[in-house]
């Protein structure tokens, strides 16, 4: 089931078109960092380590995670229009850190990644065991459902937040941004990277998963067990992203729905485009973010929530082919 | 061989299988038949493992379904659902060859590939085979799941209404070739049907339920005469012979 020179292709263009936006990245900011700068002074070197570098890869790791869970969680849904932020995934998170910031102020990051995860877990397995009971004929249901599933716990995590005077603090988890990464503090985020690996490692079972509960089973695959690997993955992801820089919407749901169109739904093969397009996607929008109103910055999560809306859009109105 | 043991099921309290005890000997093709209701596709389900056993055991080539781990399940029987309808867009090769999965584990060998080629080939599918399977018809779609199916290369195969969606040309096709992979490489294969004279000209033996109860388990020639017939849907029905083959006139 290997993907073959046509899947290659697409691959290795994703691949240098990523490469080149990355090292652009590295040299767009508000201070003067140019690549000549950095064989003189010593000063700049410590500007690419301390913020440029960091800032560049927490972006692709961010991106890349969210594409992934977005692909495991429409393998895990059966519907190609939801995604961690339209099924009360990044919501559950908020709530997680919501309550370690009020019932424990002092915990470190690791714990309040560590109950974003659970949070985000319940939440979003609720989600799946709600949407079991919409007619599959319906495909829009499932999107809408998980719209206002996630608006519901969002309302909630604000109403909690504003009773215990911490609102500026929700805008921070539900609007990600990447200006204030710096090394040190955006680290946590390479466990997505292990994340994405975990989801490498369970492809082929993860595309069975998609053939539905009867297929799985003929197979031999442990298809209770697999929907927890994949509630992990999708919940782990989504937690440490809130966490560190904040909710990101609409990679998840836009890069795997056209990687489906253009390449199919097998995940052995799909997992590298999908997840070297979610990093293309979210670098290209927190580019555009630091250079739209340059030297100010838009978040990565507005800029997203427009052209991901507007992309959304696109692939609701190109209709469910298949649900 | 397989072997059903006092098997009883219900859907909270209405009762859908009642005490079922038959055994199917190893090789040939068995059809299940039944009227609408009578639970041929639960006790196909429980067979296949997809539904609890709530009382009764039930056994396939000597593994118990209840407590045989699934992976050596899936290389023992290989089940055709209803309806499976695949939204994934897998290209139709890739489909089939996850019925090596059991096997290879994801890893294709050049065995799993030639025996992919060989089950694309027998269901009339290897023009197909770089297509999507979302972008064929229902019929060309359960061609490529009973392929899928069948490259899993397990001894015993149940299949539930394959001829589902299938025209005249391919249902005929697909019985000729049970019938065929039954004889050649003596497989035990377990199809429910509602066409009895799909049964009538292909099958070794004829499992019959009606609301729930097994009516009659025997060889294909027994069951069919009117008083069994009538026994298990509930009317009569002249039973003609045809070219030295029965032929029962269920819609006059």
């Amino acid at each position: 089931m290997a993907g073959g020179a046509a899947h290659r292709r697409p691959l290795a263009g994703a691949l240098a078109a990523l490469a080149a936006l990355s090292a652009c990245s590295l040299f767009v900011g508000v201070g003067a960092l140019s690549p000549r700068m950095l064989l003189d002074e010593p000063d700049a070197v410590a500007l690419m380590l301390a913020s440029r570098l960091p800032r560049t890869l927490a972006v692709l790791l961010a991106g890349s995670g969210l594409a992934i869970a977005g692909l495991v969680m429409q393998t895990m849904a059966r519907n190609r229009f939801v995604e961690p932020s339209t099924a009360g995934t990044m919501q559950g998170a908020a709530l997680g850190i919501l309550l370690v910031t009020i019932l424990a102020p002092g915990a470190s990051i690791l714990a309040k990644a560590a109950a974003a995860t659970a949070t985000a877990l319940a939440t979003t397995s609720l989600f799946l065991a709600m949407i079991h009971r919409l007619p599959p004929t319906q495909p829009f249901l499932v999107p809408l459902f998980g719209l206002v599933y996630g608006g519901v716990i969002g309302a909630g995590v604000t109403y909690v937040a504003w009773q215990a005077d911490l609102l500026q603090l929700i805008e921070i988890w539900l609007n990600g941004e990447f200006s204030g990464v710096l090394r040190g503090r955006y680290e946590l985020l390479w466990l997505t990277a292990a994340c994405v690996a975990l989801t490498w490692w369970v492809a082929d079972r993860l595309t069975i998963m998609s053939l539905g509960r009867e297929a799985s089973v003929g197979l031999g695959v442990d298809y209770a067990g697999m929907l927890r690997v994949g509630l992990v993955i999708v919940s782990g992801v989504s937690a440490l992203t809130v966490v560190v820089v904040g909710a990101i919407p609409f990679v998840g749901l836009v890069v795997p729905a056209l990687v489906s169109r253009l390449a199919g739904d097998n995940l052995r093969s799909t997992i590298p485009l999908v997840g070297l397009c979610g990093a293309m996607l979210v670098l290209v929008c927190d580019m555009a973010g630091r250079l739209l109103r340059y030297p100010y910055e838009i978040p990565v999560g507005t800029v997203l929530g427009v052209v991901g809306a507007l992309a959304f859009l696109a692939i609701l109105h190109a209709g469910p082919r298949h649900g | 061989m397989i072997e059903i043991e006092g098997v009883s099921f219900s859907h909270g309290r209405a009762p859908i299988l009642s005490d079922i005890s038959l055994t199917i000997p190893a090789g040939g093709v068995t059809a299940l038949v039944g009227p609408n209701g009578a639970g041929k596709s639960t006790l196909l389900a429980l067979m296949a493992r997809l539904l609890p056993l709530q009382a009764g055991s039930i056994a396939i080539a000597g593994r118990s379904v209840a407590a045989t781990p699934g992976r050596e399940m899936a290389r023992t029987v290989a089940i055709l659902r209803q309806d499976p309808g695949v939204s994934s867009r897998l290209r139709v090769r890739e489909l089939v060859g996850f019925g090596r999965f059991p096997h290879s584990r994801g890893r294709l060998t050049a065995e799993d590939e030639r025996l992919v080629d060989e089950a694309l080939e027998r269901f009339d599918l290897t023009g197909l085979a770089h297509r999507f399977a979302d972008t064929l018809s229902g019929g060309q779609r359960q061609r490529a799941m009973i392929a899928m199916a069948y490259c899993q290369g397990c001894q015993t195969m149940l299949l539930d209404e394959p001829l589902n969606n299938l025209d005249m040309f391919y249902a005929r096709d697909l019985m000729r070739t049970l019938r065929m992979v039954a004889d050649s490489q003596n497989k035990t294969i377990v199809v429910v049907l509602h066409d009895i004279n799909h049964a009538a000209a292909h099958a070794d033996r004829i499992v019959a339920l009606r609301d729930g109860r097994l009516v009659v388990n025997d060889v294909t020639a027994r069951v069919l005469t009117p008083e069994t017939l009538q026994a298990i849907f509930g009317y009569r029905m002249e039973v003609a012979t045809v070219g030295g083959l029965p032929v029962v006139l269920h819609h006059r």
